[in-house]
């Protein structure tokens, strides 16, 4: 037997893929064998997913009517007459955010140098040698390009600030901690184009004016390190690391450092702590580390995406990488869908895209029984979204409208989701990662946690004490020392909201 | 610079901190991490301001001011946080003021009531409950403790020992010793720096004050105290005078008032170190080694040479500490002046330091079968005996140290200081060597505040290359300097603490940043107001050889007032094992 689920761009978007996914589920659950097909030219109707069952068109709003149709029309082999559809619509024209591989250029394209060279690898780097650090800078600055380790500040004015230090000496420190749960597109990048990254770095260091290089990956990822341990060695053998790289005169050693593990080592001055040997805790900002960094020196620190496009913009032009996205937020961006996602992938996509082509078209939506209740976008750290606003365009700026970009983390949440238990994990993560320096964040998390658990273990919510929450979070960000006693606001109150709005009960 | 601090604009010449700027105007802003003695950690989020065109609240001892800044320290918004901080730390922490050692001196007690902050929250209590009074010289209740990176920092930037460290995260982090050892396991070598820095009464010296009350109050011995060259220039701080106010004579006024029987002058004893030190250097000089020769007044010094340095313990002075010279004397010259034998008196120290009270401990130091000191109590502990027993410190009209162990010289006096016992040493040195009066009595070379200061002074026909160095980071820098080879000595001066003994780890707590200068300052001018400058003119002593002792370095005196030391390098190398006894938590 067979289904064909419409799957032109405005059924895609309405969430036809989630409803394709759910006549899967269904026949595993039933035991019954049905193909599904995803056909973008049968058309679309108003107000629901047009599904065809053996020439019949029916229309489905939601998973419990789709699940209906499934007994009626597939199991016991009905015509389900409250669900056939009067009029079908001609297939839309495709208006779906197509990926542009820029990061993703080259993944599944090399195993070893040669490969990497063969593609255009290393010639960025040639060309950025022959290039002033001026000129450099200059390029990156007019690509727009902003870091993708979550704060998005412009990389251009990193290095410029950076290249104007005057110091013995400098450093670069690669950000591949990723220690954000659910996001796993450095991890990716690291284990599919470990050249490019270092490729990043090395014009990175030369660019401002660093000898020394070190690349800070979590413990957890010793496997795919392993991969980037044997690029680097390639790297050093032919020449593009280590002393007088292609005889340029310019020396820049890249070492490999390991991280505990912990969420906050992932913050810049943490990290940098933790490559000193000390426990990864904060610094106060400024001095920023571009002025006093590792061991006092200027270090410029970036994550691992904002690298990996750093030779394809000095190769293609920041002309070119502009094309892409938006005015105030260039280029692509590699967001990781999970949560209760159908597909949990890592595409990139420019920016710009709208939650809705995330969430429906490349995450096909809830797997399962549960319905699409909300998206946390960022992160831990990031903002729960309704889905009222799933059209949203995501960029920096979205977080005008209460959504936040960070690491490019999309989660997905179903309507099974209790407000309570949501609310408990996020705040039991931040009462972990905390670090533990400043008093706000140290023990305004764990405060916070002690009210929810109260909530849960008396199984009711107390507005009251939602309001106590609101309270400290705000003051939390307000007065705490780093980004992530600051950012905890974001999920918690934007939770809240939805709780009032009734969005999440 | 122009910045407006609160609607009203000022004139900066120099850079500096927000918090800088605003107390030179004389604008409040609280603190709690902020400490003038080591470099700032920004954690504690009390010194809140709000900066124009910044989108969250800047901490004003990390930030530093810029022209046209406009600031407000007490905005609704600045004080909402600083009340709420002070909440949360108020929810982890015990009601235990009544009982406390530092309550009424307690940085978090004075702003909880400032800002008038209730128990608005539950009572959570502190994650960590460790209470270490292993060490005779401090004691932690971590109970009490804010996690203000304070004694973490002390200990790492002023003595390189980094004996804590904050381990766990969040809400459940505290200062911890490697596996949870207790401190006097470590290579702490009991400075009291970490005791000295603390806000709360989580660190503090062990207390021995209740007992040395007790012996005064309801015990039959004759009770003699002793009162070292450091303490009279900063006891009046604890009752709210600047520091570096001289109070000897009330000091000497409150001593007798508390009941003691006598009250003598440790630098008395320090007259008698100079004596019998510069003659073993004078020996050494003629004897041509061993060099370099280091001082050996300050027990903290010694647990580090005994503990990170042992090859140093054989060239230390075997001259005892001024106030266990002069507790030997007491017990001994003086007891029999006044028909006692050594067991009737008891003799308390009143010191700067908390490893005098480690010091008292150590086995080499016993007579026969008695104790030269008994209690050594800090100048806080003083301070707290004082208050409690109501006496107005204050208002005391001065009196004078009884004699004849009262009686000191200038030399004497500077012991306090960072390069004093160099002085001191020399002064003696130079005319025993000599046999001529010294020309200038101050040796400028050696004095000032650097970390190492080092010089050749001519002494005769001899040249000698003297170091002075205080705090152990610097001691350790300059040791290494020494074992590579790349510098030597004649006579070395070590100090543990910054400033020497007047920066003491059992000083009057204060967050003035020119504590030590003044405190310094008015120990060379107590030097300058004495009529004899030079230890070995001081009457007293001549006549205690004289009647007694017979010749510095004679058998009494090997006796009574020298010591020797131990390589005890390995004994706190093994913390494994507290990991194995599973300590650890
Ligand atoms: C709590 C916290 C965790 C962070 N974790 C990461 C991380 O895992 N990876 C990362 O690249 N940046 C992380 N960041 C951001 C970094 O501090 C820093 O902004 C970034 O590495 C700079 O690189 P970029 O400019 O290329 O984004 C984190 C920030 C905070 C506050
Ligand atoms: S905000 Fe939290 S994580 Fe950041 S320094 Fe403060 S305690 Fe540490
Ligand atoms: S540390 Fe301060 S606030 Fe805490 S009990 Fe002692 S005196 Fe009271
Ligand atoms: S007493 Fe001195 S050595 Fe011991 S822990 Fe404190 S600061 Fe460190
Ligand atoms: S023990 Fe004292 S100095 Fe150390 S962190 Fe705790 S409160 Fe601060
Ligand atoms: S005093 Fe400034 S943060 Fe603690």
């Amino acid at each position: 037997m067979k289904i064909k689920v419409a799957a032109d761009p405005k059924s895609v978007l309405e969430g036809s893929l989630e409803i394709a996914n759910y006549f899967g589920y269904l026949s595993g659950v039933h035991h019954v064998q049905v193909d599904v097909e995803r056909d973008a030219n049968l058309g679309n109707c108003v107000g629901g997913i047009l599904v065809d069952i053996n020439g019949e068109k029916y229309k489905v709003r939601d998973k419990k009517e789709a699940a209906m149709l499934f007994v009626q029309g597939v199991i016991l082999r009905k015509k389900v007459k409250d669900l056939a559809v009067k009029k079908v619509l001609p297939p839309e024209e495709s208006r779906i955010t197509p990926e542009v591989l820029i990061v993703k250029r080259n993944f599944g394209k090399y195993r070893d140098i040669d490969g990497y060279i063969f593609l255009g690898g290393y010639e960025a780097l040639k060309k950025a040698l022959k290039m002033k650090p001026e000129e450099i800078v200059e390029e990156v600055k007019n690509s727009g390009l902003r870091g993708r380790g979550g704060a998005g500040f412009p990389t251009g004015l990193k290095w410029e600030s950076a290249l104007k230090e005057k110091a013995s000496e400098k450093f670069v420190v690669c950000n591949a901690d990723e220690g954000e749960p659910g996001t796993f597109k450095d991890r990716m990048i690291i284990e599919e184009d470990p050249h490019a990254l270092i490729e990043g770095i090395a014009i990175s260091a030369y660019t401002v004016g660093a000898n020394k290089g070190y690349i800070y990956i979590r413990g957890e990822y010793s496997d795919v390190a392993e991969n980037l341990k044997r690029a680097m060695e390639e790297a050093y053998d032919r020449g593009f690391l280590g002393e007088d790289i292609l005889g340029s005169g310019f020396d820049f050693e890249l070492v490999l450092r390991f991280g505990g593990g912990s969420y906050i080592a992932g913050e810049e001055t943490a990290l940098l702590e933790s490559i000193e040997g000390r426990a990864a805790r904060s610094r106060f900002k400024p001095p920023y580390p571009t002025q006093k960094g590792l061991f006092g020196k200027p270090t410029v620190v970036n994550n691992v995406e904002t690298l990996v496009k750093v030779p394809w913009i000095i190769l293609n032009g920041a002309e070119e990488y502009r094309k892409y996205g938006t005015e105030s937020s260039p280029g692509t961006k590699l967001f990781s869908i999970c949560g209760k996602a159908n597909k949990k992938v890592v595409v990139e996509l420019p920016l710009g895209v709208t939650l809705r082509e995330i969430v429906y078209a490349y995450g096909e939506g809830i797997y399962g029984e549960g319905e699409l209740a909300m998206v946390q976008t960022g992160g831990k750290a990031g903002t729960f979204v309704s889905k009222e606003k799933l059209d949203v365009k995501l960029d920096f700026d979205a977080i005008k409208e209460g959504v936040s970009l960070g690491s490019g983390a999309i989660t997905l949440i179903d309507d099974k989701s209790r407000f309570l238990d949501i609310a408990l994990n996020v705040i039991e993560f931040f009462e972990h990662e905390s670090c533990g320096k400043c008093v706000p964040c140290r023990e305004g998390t764990f405060l916070v946690r002690k009210i929810i658990s109260k909530m849960v273990e008396e199984g009711k919510v107390d507005c009251d004490a939602l309001q106590e929450i609101e309270r400290i979070v705000l003051i939390m960000k307000d007065s705490s020392l780093c980004g992530l006693g600051q950012s905890v606001h974001n999920p918690i109150i934007s939770l809240i909201r939805m709780l009032e709005r009734g969005e999440v009960a | 610079m122009r910045v407006t601090i609160n609607g009203r604009e000022y004139e900066f010449g120099e850079p500096m901190t927000v918090l800088d700027a605003a107390r030179k105007v004389g604008i409040y802003i609280p603190t709690l991490c902020y400490h003038p003695r080591i470099t700032q950690s920004g954690s504690c989020r009390m010194c809140l301001v709000e900066v124009e065109g910044q989108r969250l609240l800047q901490t004003s001892c990390t930030t530093y001011i810029r022209d046209g800044m406009k600031i407000w320290t007490h905005s609704e918004r600045v004080k909402a946080a600083v009340k709420h901080n002070l909440e949360l730390l108020r929810m982890i922490h015990p009601d235990d003021c009544q009982t406390c050692e530092a309550n009424g001196r307690c940085e978090l007690q004075d702003l909880l009531q400032r800002f008038g902050v209730e128990r608005t929250m539950d009572y959570y209590g502190n994650s960590v409950k460790i209470l270490d009074e292993s060490s005779p010289a401090i004691r932690r209740d971590l109970g009490k403790c804010i996690k203000c990176f304070r004694c973490v920092k002390a200990c790492e930037e002023i003595q390189d020992l980094s004996v804590y460290a904050m381990v766990k995260r969040g809400h459940y982090e505290y200062p911890a010793t490697a596996f949870d050892a207790p401190v006097y396991s470590t290579v702490c070598v009991g400075c009291g720096q970490c005791s000295f820095v603390c806000p709360v009464g989580a660190i503090t010296e062990k207390p021995d004050w209740r007992k040395v009350l007790e012996l005064l109050e309801n015990e039959d011995k004759v009770v003699i105290v002793q009162t070292a060259p450091a303490t009279r220039v900063a006891i009046a701080e604890e009752f709210g005078a600047e520091p570096g106010t001289i109070s000897t004579g009330k000091m000497v006024a409150a001593l007798r008032k508390l009941g003691f029987d006598y009250v003598f002058d440790t630098n008395f004893g320090a007259d008698l170190t100079i004596v019998e030190e510069g003659n073993e250097f004078v020996r050494r000089v003629n004897k041509g080694g061993p060099f370099p020769m280091f001082t050996s007044c300050c027990p903290a010094w010694i647990n580090y040479a005994e503990k990170v340095f042992p090859w140093v313990t054989k060239h230390l002075s075997s001259a005892r500490s001024p106030h266990m010279m002069l507790g030997a004397v007491i017990k001994t010259y003086f007891a029999e002046k006044i028909g006692k034998n050594p067991k009737d008196i008891m003799v308390v120290s009143i010191m700067p330091c908390t490893a005098k009270k480690d010091e008292i401990s150590r086995d080499q130091l016993i007579i026969d079968d008695w104790k030269p000191v008994d209690y050594v109590l800090t100048t806080r502990e003083l301070g707290k005996l004082i208050r409690l027993k109501g006496i107005p410190f204050m208002s005391l009209p001065e009196e004078d140290y009884d004699h004849p162990l009262g009686v000191s010289t200038g030399a004497a006096a500077i012991f306090g200081v960072t390069g004093g016992v160099m002085e001191a040493a020399l002064r003696t040195a130079y005319e025993v060597i000599t046999g001529e009066t010294l020309p200038k009595v101050e040796f400028d070379e050696v004095r000032g505040l650097d970390g190492v200061r080092d010089a050749t002074i001519k002494i005769g026909d001899k040249e000698v290359k003297i170091a002075v160095v205080h705090g152990l980071k610097n001691t350790e820098m300059l040791l290494k300097k020494m074992e590579k080879g790349e510098a030597f000595y004649h006579f070395v001066e070590v100090m543990a603490c910054p400033g020497g003994c007047i920066g003491g780890g059992g000083q009057p707590k204060s967050l003035d940043p020119d504590v030590i200068k003044k405190r310094a300052g008015a120990i060379y001018e107590i030097d300058e107001m004495m009529k004899i400058r030079k230890s070995h003119e001081n009457p007293a002593i001549k006549q205690l050889y004289k009647e007694f002792l017979k010749e510095p370095l004679g058998e009494l005196s090997e006796k009574l007032l020298h010591t020797h030391y131990k390589d005890r390098s390995k004994e706190y190398a093994n913390l494994w094992k507290y990991y194995e006894e599973g300590k650890v938590s």
